[in-house]
């Protein structure tokens, strides 16, 4: 079972991370904890104009939190916020199983997490990012 | 003696065929001879114990006080005055922190524990600590897991009231000494209260001979139903607590104004017990008894020295504790340089084998070694040779599984 989610996308992405350093330029960080695993990430992003301009990730965690965290970062670098937010909307439903093929399509690399869905257990791993970017977003917002 | 003829009591080997459960310390798996008790006991025994006035009642409150006569012998306690019932060690534990840590610790007293206890012999005499105004001191232990009189020695203050010490640690395996530290403790008038989770279903246990206050352990994890766990303390100790919860039959008298408490043990078992679960407890506590504790440690220490001797020779791989295999009765937690725990035990779940990642209740102990979270292997004497093997072939396939090549 598990060695269907341990795809090569995942597996790449957690050995060779593009986006875990640190962010001079960052305009927020947000620090997400999942205590099940241990994991704890914290997201930092440059956002200008309400568009995503830089991102990067640091802290400690499992290969599916590292991965998630680092294609979530591919995939919102360059969009809006509100994009971003699609985004994440869209992650949640995939990982709930609630997700259309044409929406599938628009997660790009993530969707080689959708398989996490069929490991409980592992669900708040892939999610982490996600979340705490969620969470990022709506209080940048509700700061406006 | 082989092996394979344990597998064949426990149902679940025969319908998981491909399994191997190594996950022991977690919970233990159930054999077909507690089963089939606790099955009895619904079929022919069930009625509400200790109250009713009619056959069937007896039968089950003579089901329930034979299985705490049963516990009595098997931990070597004076009386069955001194066998509390409980759901499991966590809730045994907490009786203590409530009870007695609430009747006796006071401001400025000063709790001791063992810096590697499961969150259950911790969080109890964190909270009490706090709300007494007590201190709540630790013992450390060195890279091996293991603890020292002198440090002990060096611990103990004429505050300490009491001292709390897993016998074995669910994280490094290893057999603390607490005989001497009951006397240390004695000589200095402290309690020592011993967490028997993982050592109870192992090996022999006495109270008498170790001289410990008190002793929690759980039946899940010796073969018996989950829900059932066991609190001994001694006599006079117990004496003098209040009871932990109020409720039925745990009185003896009670009027508008108050009540006065059933004796011993029932002061501690407020409304309706587990007798199914006793049942099951004394069926296991039956079960082991005929196989032997000198067959199940022998073949215990076997397993682990095998495991243990192979897992030195896989790279990448770190043993946490100590450097022999006889440090680690039955317990060995490792980590894989560049592989999380939880996808450790992910891959291992893809084999069908089970096994135990996190920090295993026992966070303090993490943060002391500088380690986030760890995997952990935990053998019981139904386990064999072929499990061992197939535990190593999986771990050997780890690193490259998880993309790093070589
Ligand atoms: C050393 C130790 N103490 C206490 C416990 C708690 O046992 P239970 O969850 O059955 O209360 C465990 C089990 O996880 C343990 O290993």
């Amino acid at each position: 079972m598990a060695d269907n989610f341990y795809n090569e996308v995942l597996l790449d992405h957690n050995l060779h991370p593009q986006h875990l350093h640190e962010l001079s330029c960052a305009t927020c960080s947000n620090a997400g904890l999942n205590p099940t695993c241990g994991d704890s990430l914290t997201l930092h992003l440059n956002i200008e104009d309400g568009v995503i301009k830089d991102g990067s990730f640091t802290g400690v965690g499992c290969a599916v939190s590292q991965a998630s965290a680092d294609i979530m970062l591919d995939l919102i670098i360059g969009r809006s916020v509100e994009e971003a937010k699609h985004l994440c909307r869209l992650f949640g439903k995939m990982i709930s199983g609630e997700i259309t093929d044409d929406e599938l399509e628009e997660l790009e690399e993530a969707s080689a997490l959708a398989n996490i869905s069929k490991m409980p257990a592992r669900v708040k791993c892939a999610t982490l990012s996600w979340k705490t970017l969620e969470q990022m977003i709506s209080e940048i917002q509700a700061a406006e | 003696m082989m092996s394979s003829n344990y597998k064949s009591d426990f149902p679940v080997f025969g319908a998981y065929k491909d399994l191997v459960y190594l996950d022991n310390a977690a919970t233990t798996q159930k054999p077909r001879q507690v089963l089939e008790a606790v099955e009895k006991y619904y079929r022919e025994e069930n009625a509400n114990p200790l109250r009713g006035l009619y056959g069937l009642s007896v039968k089950a409150t003579d089901a329930y006080e034979n299985a705490r006569e049963a516990v009595r012998k098997f931990i070597g306690a004076k009386s069955t005055k001194e066998i509390v019932f409980t759901r499991n060690a966590s809730e045994s534990l907490n009786l203590i922190a409530y009870s007695f840590g609430r009747a006796f610790i006071n401001e400025g007293d000063e709790i001791l524990v063992a810096i590697s206890e499961h969150h259950s012999n911790f969080l109890p005499w964190q909270i009490l600590a706090k709300e007494k105004g007590a201190v709540l001191k630790f013992l450390e232990c060195g890279r091996q897991g293991e603890y020292t009189e002198e440090a002990l020695r060096a611990a103990l203050t004429p505050r300490t009231k009491l001292f709390a010490a897993a016998q074995v640690s669910n994280v490094f395996g290893r057999i603390n000494p607490i005989k001497r530290f009951a006397e240390i403790c004695h000589e200095n008038g402290t309690l020592i209260v011993c967490d028997g989770a993982q050592s109870v279903p192992h090996m022999p246990v006495d109270v008498a001979e170790l001289d410990v206050d008190m002793l929690a352990f759980s039946g899940h994890k010796m073969f018996a139903p989950m829900g059932i766990g066991v609190l001994y303390g001694r006599e006079e100790l117990l004496e003098k607590m209040p009871p932990f919860l109020y409720g039925g039959e745990m009185i003896e008298y009670v009027t508008r104004e108050g009540a006065t408490y059933a004796e011993l043990p029932h002061k501690f078992e407020a409304g309706t017990v587990n007798v199914g679960g006793a049942v099951g407890l004394h069926a296991a506590i039956d079960y082991i008894n005929s196989i032997g504790f000198e067959n199940i440690v022998r073949r215990e220490d076997e397993l682990t020295a095998l495991a243990f001797g192979k897992m030195q020779e896989v790279p990448y791989v770190n043993i946490i504790g100590g450097e022999s295999a006889v440090c680690h009765s039955g317990i060995i937690t490792f980590t894989i340089d560049g592989v999380h725990p939880h996808d450790i035990a992910a891959i291992f779940d893809s084999d069908n084998i089970a096994i135990r990642a996190g920090h295993h209740c026992a966070q303090p102990l993490h943060q002391h070694l500088a380690v986030q979270s760890t995997a952990r292997m935990s053998l019981a004497f139904y386990n064999d040779e072929e499990d061992i093997e197939r535990f190593i072939k999986t771990l050997s396939t780890i690193r490259r599984r998880m993309g790093y090549g070589g």
